[in-house]
C-alpha cells in the first residue's frame, strides 16, 4: 500500500481549494491538492457570470458597501444563513477580488462615459466617471441592490480558476490529478488524512496529513437534470459522512437556475438577465413583472425559477419534445454586447442548440444547480465533529447561503472562504501534534480494498448500476424539485431506502479493472443515495417555505418554529439519517424580516431565540 | 429519418494484461440534437460499461473531452453527430499518455507545461490587502481575456505536425500562455526572459507555422497571429542580444515564408 505524507491535503483542486492551498503553501507548508480531474477543469472554470464584491467603483454601484453586501446576503438567505460568516464574507470579499487582480484575472474595467443598459427590455443611460477608469467593473445580478458583480467577460470562474492555479504552481503545490477520495481516515476524534483510489490504475492510497480540507464541490449531480460539471457527484459529502460524526447542514437546501438550457441543461449565466435579458412565455410575452412588479427578472434566483415552474403549471410553457419551457431574450442587447460580453453565451447557443441569441429566443427551464447544504463548519472553516478536518467551498456549509445562495456569491465565497480556512489550517498546523497510527491507517485502507474486491468478485450482486442511478434520480425529480410536499416526500424516503439496499448489491458487467467508470459509480452509489436520502429527510421534515425549499402544504416561511439549520449525521448501520437542528444564526444584525420580493406569508419569530427551534 | 450510426472506437486498457489495442464497433440509434457525450454515454450505458473516456462540464468549457473524430481532434461534447457521417471512428489524443480507451493523460502534460513557460505572473509588487487594484484599460483586460480562454484541451498539439517529431515541444497553447503573459503590464518580465524559456526549437523556433492549431482550436484562439508576433519578437530579441541562438534562428525564418 502506498502512502503519502503532507502537511496539508486539500481534496478538491477548485477555487476554494486552490485558494486554501496557495494560503497554506504561502506560509510554508507542504501541500497535496487531490482532484478527479486536472485543476483547471474543476466545475470552478465554468462559473460565467462573475463574483460579487461591494468595489463600488461603476456608476450603478455607486454607495455600495459591505454592509449592503450583507444585508443582500442574508436576505437572499430567506434569513436562513449564519449573519456572523455573511459580515465576514462581505467584508473579505473586495480584498479577494483585488487579490485576484494582483495574480492575473482580466477583470472588465470602467470605461468613462455615457453607457447603454437595459432594464425589462427598454433601454436606459448611465454615465461611468472619469476619476473611476481603469478599475474592476461590476454587472447586476439577481436579488442585488447595487451592481456588484465583477466579471471577466463571461469567464470569470475559467479566469479565476487560471490565475489561482497559476499562483499554485509558482509555489510549488503539488496537484495529483485523477485522484478521488473515498474516505477519511480518523479515530472518531481527529482526521488524519483520506483514503485515496487513483483513476488511472484503480489502486489505492493512503494521504496522511496534519490538516484535511473538504473542498470539493457540490452534488447537483444527485439530480438526472444539472447544470453541474458530471463530476460533482458529491464525493466529499459522503466521505464526511461516513464517519459517522461529522453533520451535513441544510441538505433539503437545493438551488434550481432559471435558465438551463433545453433540452442540454447547460447554464446560461445569469449575467444575460443581469445585463437586461428578459424571460417570455408561450405568446412570447413577458411574465415575470406581473408576479414581481418591482424586481422582475432581476429578483433572486429561487424566487425566479420558482415563478417560471408556476407559470409552466399555469399552462403558459413553450410544449417541446423535452417538456415545456420558457424562452430568454436577449436579442435587444445587440450583436456587439452578446458577442463579446455574452460571449460564452453567444458560442453555446450556437453549437449545442444551433440558434444564434442576437436573432433568436433560447428556450430555458430551471434545472438544479447549486447546493447550498453541506459540510458543516464553524466560521473559521473548522468541521464540526473531527479535529484536523476543514471545509470550505460549495462542499462546505459554512452558512453564508442559508436557503438561497445569490448568484455571484458563490465564486466569491471559493476565495474568500478558501483563504479563510487555508490560514486557519496553518494556525493548526503549526500548533498540532499527529500521530499516524498504521493500525489505524492500514483499517482504512483495508475497508475500501474489501468494497473494491467484493465488486471485482461479484460477490451476491444483482443490480445494475445504471439503473440504480436512474431510480434515484427519478426519486429526487419527483419529490424533491422546486415544489415539495409530504406525501411526494414520504414516499421518496421509503423509495431511496429500497434503492439504498439495491445499490450495495450492484454487479459490474465489465472486468473493473484500471480506472474502470463502472466500478468508480459501483463504489460511490450506496454514498450518493445516502446523500438523496439527508436531501429528502431534511424537505420532509422541515414543514415550511424558506428560499429554494417550498413547501406545496406548508408556504409559509415559519420563523416562528424554523428559524433553524437541520443537520443531519449517518449512524454505522443505520437506514436514515440523523436529524438534528441548531440556530441559523448566533447573532441577528439583520433580524427577520421581509425580502422584498417573492411574496408569501411569514409566521414572525417569538421575539426571543433562545429557545431550540426546530423541535 | 433517423439514422443508425456506427461507432469505431479505440480500445486499450493498460492496466489489464490482457488487453491488446483494437477497434470496437457500436451501433447507436441516432436521437434529436445527440452530440458525442450522449452517445458515448448511451454506449457505456447501452454496451459497454467499462469503456474509458472523459467528460467533465459537457459544455464545451473545460477541455476534458477532446479526442480525435473522424481524423481531427475536437471536443467531443460540442461535436454533434448530425455534423458527422454516418460511420465515426473515435480515438485518443496522440502525443498525450494514454490512460485507456478514449482517455488520455492531458493534465500532467500542462502542469509540465506551467513549469516550463513559467505561466504565472512575475512581479515585484507584493499584494496589498489594503489597497485599491491597480488600474487597467477596459481594452487590455480584454486583449488579455482573449488570450486567456485557452480550456488546455490538447487539441492544437493533437494536430501539431512538429510535436509528432519531437515529444517536448511546447506547442501552441504554450506559446500562446506566453503571449498571454507579454500582453499582461502586471506582469514585469522582458523579452529577453521570454526567450529564454521559449528561444529554442523545443519553443517558438520549432514551429513550422503551418497552422493545424488554429484550425482545430475549439476556442478558436489567434494561434496564428500570436505565434507570428512571438517568431518576430523572439527573433528580434535573439539579434539584439546576439545570444548563440542566433544561428537556429536563421535557420528558422525561411520555414515562417
Ligand atoms: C454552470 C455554472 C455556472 C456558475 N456560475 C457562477 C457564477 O457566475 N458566479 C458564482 O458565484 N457562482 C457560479 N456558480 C457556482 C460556482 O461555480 C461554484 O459554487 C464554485 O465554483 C464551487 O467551487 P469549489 O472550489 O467549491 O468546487 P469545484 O470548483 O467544483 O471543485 C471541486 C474540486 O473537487 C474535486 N473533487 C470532487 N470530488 C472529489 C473526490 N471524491 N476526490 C477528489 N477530488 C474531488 C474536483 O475534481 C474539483 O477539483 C456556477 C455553477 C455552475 C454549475
Ligand atoms: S503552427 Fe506551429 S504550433 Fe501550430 S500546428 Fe504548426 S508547428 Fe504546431
Ligand atoms: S490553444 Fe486552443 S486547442 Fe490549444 S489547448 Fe488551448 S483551447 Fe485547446
Ligand atoms: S466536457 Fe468540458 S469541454 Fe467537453
Amino acid at each position: 500500500m502506498q502512502i503519502i505524507y503532507t502537511d496539508v491535503l486539500c481534496l478538491g483542486a477548485g477555487l476554494a481549494g486552490e485558494r486554501a492551498a496557495v494560503e497554506a503553501a504561502q506560509a510554508g507548508l507542504g501541500v497535496i491538492c487531490i482532484s478527479l480531474v486536472p485543476a483547471r477543469r474543476s466545475h470552478s472554470a465554468c462559473a460565467q457570470g462573475g463574483m460579487q464584491a461591494a468595489l463600488g467603483n461603476g456608476a450603478m454601484g455607486e454607495g455600495d458597501s459591505p454592509d449592503l453586501h450583507f444585508e443582500d446576503t442574508v436576505k437572499g438567505s430567506d434569513w436562513g444563513c449564519d449573519q456572523e460568516v455573511a459580515r465576514l464574507f462581505a467584508t473579505t470579499a473586495p480584498v479577494e477580488i483585488r487579490r485576484l487582480a494582483h495574480l492575473g484575472v482580466p477583470w472588465n474595467r470602467v470605461t468613462a462615459g455615457v453607457h447603454t443598459y437595459y432594464r425589462g427590455g427598454k433601454a436606459f443611460k448611465k454615465q461611468e466617471k472619469k476619476e473611476r477608469e481603469g478599475l474592476i467593473h461590476a454587472r447586476a445580478f439577481g436579488g442585488t441592490s447595487k451592481w456588484r458583480t465583477c466579471y471577466a467577460a463571461d469567464g470569470t470562474g475559467h479566469s479565476a480558476l487560471y490565475a489561482m492555479d497559476s499562483r499554485a504552481a509558482q509555489l510549488g503545490v503539488r496537484v495529483h490529478d485523477r485522484m478521488e477520495a473515498l474516505s477519511l481516515i480518523h479515530d472518531g476524534h481527529t482526521c488524519l488524512g483520506a483514503v485515496v483510489r487513483s483513476l488511472r490504475t484503480g489502486e489505492l492510497v493512503a494521504y496522511l496529513a496534519k490538516a484535511t480540507l473538504v473542498a470539493t464541490g457540490g452534488f447537483g449531480r444527485l439530480y438526472r437534470h444539472s447544470t453541474n460539471a458530471v463530476i460533482n457527484d458529491g464525493g466529499g459529502h459522503i466521505a464526511a459522512l461516513d464517519t459517522g460524526v461529522v453533520p451535513l447542514g441544510n441538505m433539503e437546501a437545493v438551488q434550481f437556475h432559471p435558465t438551463a438550457t433545453v433540452p442540454a441543461d447547460i447554464l446560461v449565466t445569469e449575467a444575460c438577465r443581469g445585463d437586461g435579458g428578459i424571460l417570455l412565455d408561450v405568446n412570447e410575452e413577458r411574465f415575470l413583472q406581473h408576479y414581481e412588479p418591482e424586481k422582475a427578472e432581476l429578483a433572486s434566483q429561487d424566487v425566479v425559477a420558482r415563478w417560471m415552474a408556476h407559470h409552466i403549471r399555469q399552462g403558459k410553457g413553450v410544449p417541446g419534445p423535452y417538456g415545456d419551457h420558457l424562452w430568454l431574450d436577449i436579442r435587444h442587447l445587440g450583436e456587439k454586447h452578446i458577442r463579446t460580453r455574452l460571449r460564452e453565451v453567444d458560442a453555446l447557443c450556437q453549437t449545442f442548440l444551433g440558434l444564434d441569441p442576437v436573432r433568436q429566443l433560447i428556450p430555458v427551464r430551471p434545472t438544479q444547480h447549486y447546493c447550498m447544504g453541506g459540510i458543516r463548519t464553524d466560521k473559521t472553516g473548522a468541521v464540526q465533529g473531527l479535529k484536523g478536518l476543514f471545509s470550505a467551498g460549495e462542499a462546505a456549509c459554512w452558512d453564508l447561503h442559508g436557503f438561497n445562495r445569490l448568484g455571484g456569491n458563490s465564486l466569491a465565497e471559493a476565495v474568500v472562504a478558501g483563504g479563510i480556512v487555508g490560514y486557519r489550517m496553518v494556525e493548526y498546523v503549526q500548533g498540532a501534534e499527529v500521530a499516524f497510527g498504521t493500525r489505524l491507517v492500514a483499517e482504512h485502507v483495508g475497508r475500501q480494498q474489501a468494497r473494491v474486491d467484493a465488486l471485482l468478485q461479484g460477490h451476491g450482486g444483482v443490480e445494475n448500476a445504471y439503473d440504480v442511478r436512474e431510480a434515484m434520480f427519478d426519486v429526487l425529480e419527483d419529490a424533491a424539485g422546486i415544489y415539495r410536499n409530504g406525501p411526494d416526500l414520504e414516499r421518496g424516503v421509503a423509495q431511496l431506502q429500497e434503492i439504498h439496499a439495491r445499490a450495495r448489491r450492484i454487479k459490474l458487467r465489465s472486468n473493473g479493472l484500471g480506472a474502470n467508470p463502472e466500478l468508480a459509480l459501483a463504489l460511490k452509489l450506496p454514498g450518493m443515495v445516502r446523500l438523496a436520502l439527508c436531501v429528502v429527510c431534511g424537505a420532509l421534515q422541515r414543514t415550511e417555505s424558506r428560499g429554494c425549499h417550498a413547501r406545496e402544504d406548508y408556504p409559509e416561511r415559519n420563523d416562528r418554529d424554523w428559524l433553524t439549520r437541520t443537520l443531519a449525521t449517518w449512524p454505522e448501520g443505520a437506514d436514515r439519517p440523523r436529524l438534528t437542528y441548531e440556530p441559523a444564526s448566533r447573532v441577528w444584525p439583520l433580524p427577520p424580516g421581509e425580502r422584498g420580493y417573492g411574496g408569501g406569508a411569514i409566521i414572525p419569530a417569538t421575539p426571543t431565540h433562545d429557545a431550540a427551534p426546530g423541535e | 429519418m433517423a439514422r443508425n450510426l456506427t461507432f469505431h472506437i479505440f480500445r486499450h486498457n493498460p492496466a489489464d494484461p490482457a488487453s491488446t489495442p483494437h477497434m470496437d464497433t457500436f451501433v447507436l440509434n441516432e436521437t434529436a440534437a445527440m452530440t458525442l457525450f450522449i452517445a458515448l454515454n448511451r454506449i457505456r450505458e447501452e454496451h459497454d460499461p467499462g469503456l474509458q473516456f472523459d467528460f467533465c462540464c459537457r459544455a464545451g468549457m473545460c477541455g476534458a473531452c477532446a479526442m480525435v473524430i473522424n481524423g481531427r481532434p475536437g471536443l467531443a461534447c460540442h461535436t454533434q453527430t448530425r455534423d458527422l457521417p454516418e460511420s465515426i471512428t473515435l480515438l485518443p489524443l496522440p502525443f498525450f499518455k494514454l490512460v485507456g480507451d478514449l482517455s488520455v493523460d492531458t493534465g500532467v502534460w500542462f502542469r509540465d507545461m506551467y513549469q516550463r513557460v513559467e505561466s504565472w505572473i512575475h512581479t515585484t509588487r507584493a499584494f496589498d490587502p489594503s489597497k485599491r487594484e491597480a488600474r487597467m484599460a477596459n481594452a487590455t483586460a480584454e486583449a488579455i481575456y482573449e488570450l486567456d480562454r485557452c480550456i488546455e484541451c490538447g487539441c492544437c498539439i493533437a494536430a501539431c505536425g512538429t510535436a509528432r517529431m519531437r515529444e517536448d515541444f511546447l506547442g501552441a497553447a504554450a506559446l500562446n500562455r506566453v503571449a498571454r503573459f507579454r500582453l499582461d503590464p502586471r506582469d514585469e518580465r522582458k523579452d529577453a526572459d521570454y526567450f529564454h524559456l521559449i528561444g529554442d526549437d523545443t519553443g517558438i523556433f520549432g514551429c513550422m507555422g503551418l497552422l493545424a492549431c488554429e484550425d482545430v482550436c475549439p476556442k478558436h484562439l489567434p494561434l496564428q497571429d500570436q505565434l507570428a508576433a512571438l517568431r518576430r519578437r523572439m527573433a528580434g530579441t535573439a539579434l539584439k542580444h546576439r545570444l548563440p541562438f542566433f544561428r537556429n534562428v536563421r535557420k528558422a525564418r525561411p520555414a515562417k515564408a
